[in-house]
């Protein structure tokens, strides 16, 4: 074999090996960057949206939800606004969701990121029926302490807004200890009801909104299956849900001998 | 004035098309048309189907999510389309990057950008290796890849929905164009450019050489956008081989030997 031979031969290596290398360092960049720009906690979708990962696998990014709304309600995230890019998005405190009951944009959406299923209407034996009712946008939470109610002000702004007053957003009524005279009537949402539509931030008349619209995942808490509510027995079911119950083994020691026992825990 | 107008009989219909579909996207969000909704990614057409791009949907089938049947049925009809008939049509007909891409090429040309060219610093078959990454990113990251950096998504959804910074990523690419690689992007990089060259190897419409005609003038050479696809002139007759042809039709135009002609795909004599 020739010098020359081994030297194309060993340049051919070379090059793969850089091809090699340069796809891996094209594949690490972009798949950072990606990760980076699908993080998107903080991003309120249109009615029917699947859970935010799937619905960032399933949008398309053609925007035919966001042309369907009447009200301009929904946009179309552009690249500076921090949102993965190209997805439909709403801001409730520039414009609400306004709850068409026919839903315009949910049915056209060609990927099934918008899923009319979660729309579909109680009891309705054809399943073509939607309820805009159903949508689950986010969840509207109080800020307690710039929220003008709870300091005693009369003001039941949000509570009006809502398209479900009473069920999403109710007032409590409740005896002002500090004043000693007057009353607060404080708003209060039930998340089984509050569809995220915004009405109540859209309306909410504190310099910055009191009552704010969040992604129901960043909103609420889960209890999970090991504490039920007292005195309930359906609430009692959802124990049968447990299914890593781990019991004590026998041979512990039992917790009344545990401090007769203390010898065991001194090193002779 | 005749002469001029063959000169851009293919150029021209090009613009048409291009800007004509632009219009009426525009026009169905600013107006509520309902002739196509949406963009390029994916378009509602009359209200009653659906198109769609292929390359998106199968980013989005390998990152693992089971889509509507109206969006697989939109890419399929695409596919066809493309795959069948046009070739890589899509690129020079439909795409509003070419736009940008082709003024740029105009740029490049009127202030010589050509004599500063050393080596090229990057080969015609890297975009199918951006497109092989844009898959493998897609399967680990979830998500369609590409769509989340594409700046021919950038452009189209920018002129239908509103630019933002999606513009600097549009004038990244023509400046990449007139100031590091002639035909840069397109020619290059983009993998949904890649995507159709792949797609398009036995469609119907094709460039067709006639050896005995050409004088070797060179005319195709200085316009073409894909130079390497030119490879046969002077040697073999039929049509063009290399799918990375976009169909654009500059070389028919400015051939004054009568040697390229848009035809039916023939095998190479």
């Amino acid at each position: 074999m020739s010098e020359n031979q081994n030297t194309t031969r060993r340049d051919a290596l070379r090059k793969m090996i850089r091809s090699t290398g340069l796809f891996a360092l094209g594949g690490l960049g972009w798949g950072a960057y990606v990760d980076k720009a699908k993080a998107s906690e903080l991003v309120l979708r249109p009615p029917g949206a699947l859970a935010e990962q799937d619905f960032l696998n399933s949008c398309i990014k053609c925007g035919i939800c966001v042309e369907s709304c009447p009200y301009d309600t929904l946009i179309v995230a552009k690249p500076e606004s921090h949102v993965p890019i190209g997805t439909p998005h709403f801001k409730p405190r520039a414009v609400p969701c306004y709850m068409c009951p026919d839903i315009p944009c949910a049915p056209p959406c060609p990927s099934g990121a918008l899923d009319i299923d979660k729309l579909k209407k109680d009891g309705d034996e054809t399943g073509d029926k939607l309820d805009i009712n159903k949508s689950q946008m986010g969840l509207a939470v109080v800020d307690h302490e710039s929220c003008i109610a709870f300091w005693g002000i009369q003001c039941d702004s949000c509570y009006r807004a809502c398209p479900l007053m009473d069920e999403a957003i109710s007032l409590k009524y409740e005896r002002n200890e500090r004043t000693g005279k007057h009353a607060f009537l404080k708003p209060v949402v039930n998340s089984k009801a509050c569809t995220g539509c915004g009405l109540c931030e859209h309306a909410c008349i504190t310099e910055k909104a009191a009552i704010r619209i969040l992604p129901r995942d960043l909103a609420m808490g889960k209890v999970g299956d090991h504490y039920i509510k007292g005195w309930d027995e359906e609430d009692e079911q959802r124990l049968q849900n447990i299914k890593d119950v781990k019991y004590q083994s026998t041979d512990e020691v039992p917790a009344e001998d545990y401090l007769n026992n203390w010898e065991d825990l001194i090193d002779e | 004035m005749s002469s001029l107008l063959r000169r851009n009989r293919f150029l021209i219909p090009r613009r048409i098309v291009q800007v004509s579909l632009l219009v009426v996207f525009v026009g169905a969000n600013l107006s509520g048309w309902k002739v196509l909704q949406g963009n390029y990614s994916a378009a509602h057409v009359f209200e009653s189907f659906y198109l769609a791009d292929p390359y998106a949907v199968l980013q989005m089938l390998v990152a693992g999510f089971i889509l509507n049947i109206d969006v697989i049925v939109g890419a399929v009809i695409i596919l066809l389309i493309y795959g069948l008939l046009l070739g890589r049509g899509f690129c020079s007909w439909v795409c509003p990057m070419n736009i940008v891409s082709d003024l740029a090429h105009y740029v490049r040309r009127k202030t010589q950008m050509n004599r500063l060219d050393e080596k090229m610093p990057i080969k015609r078959d890297t975009r199918y290796w951006i497109l092989v990454l844009s898959l493998v990113v897609s399967v680990f990251s979830g998500v369609a890849a590409f769509e989340f950096v594409s700046p021919v998504s950038m452009l189209h959804r920018g002129i239908v929905f509103g630019f933002g910074f999606g513009l600097a990523a549009v004038f990244m690419v023509f400046l990449f164009d007139v100031f590091v690689v002639r035909n840069g992007w397109c020619g290059y990089i983009c993998p949904l450019g890649a995507f159709y060259s792949f797609i398009g190897k036995f469609s119907f419409i094709k460039v067709n050489h006639a050896k005995e005609d050409c004088t070797m003038c060179g005319n195709c050479f200085a316009v073409c956008p894909e130079r390497q696809v030119l490879s046969i002139i002077d040697k073999q007759s039929g049509s063009i081989p290399n799918s990375e042809c976009t169909n654009c039709g500059r070389c028919v135009e400015v051939c004054d030997d009568d040697a390229l002609h848009f035809g039916k795909y023939t095998k190479l004599k």
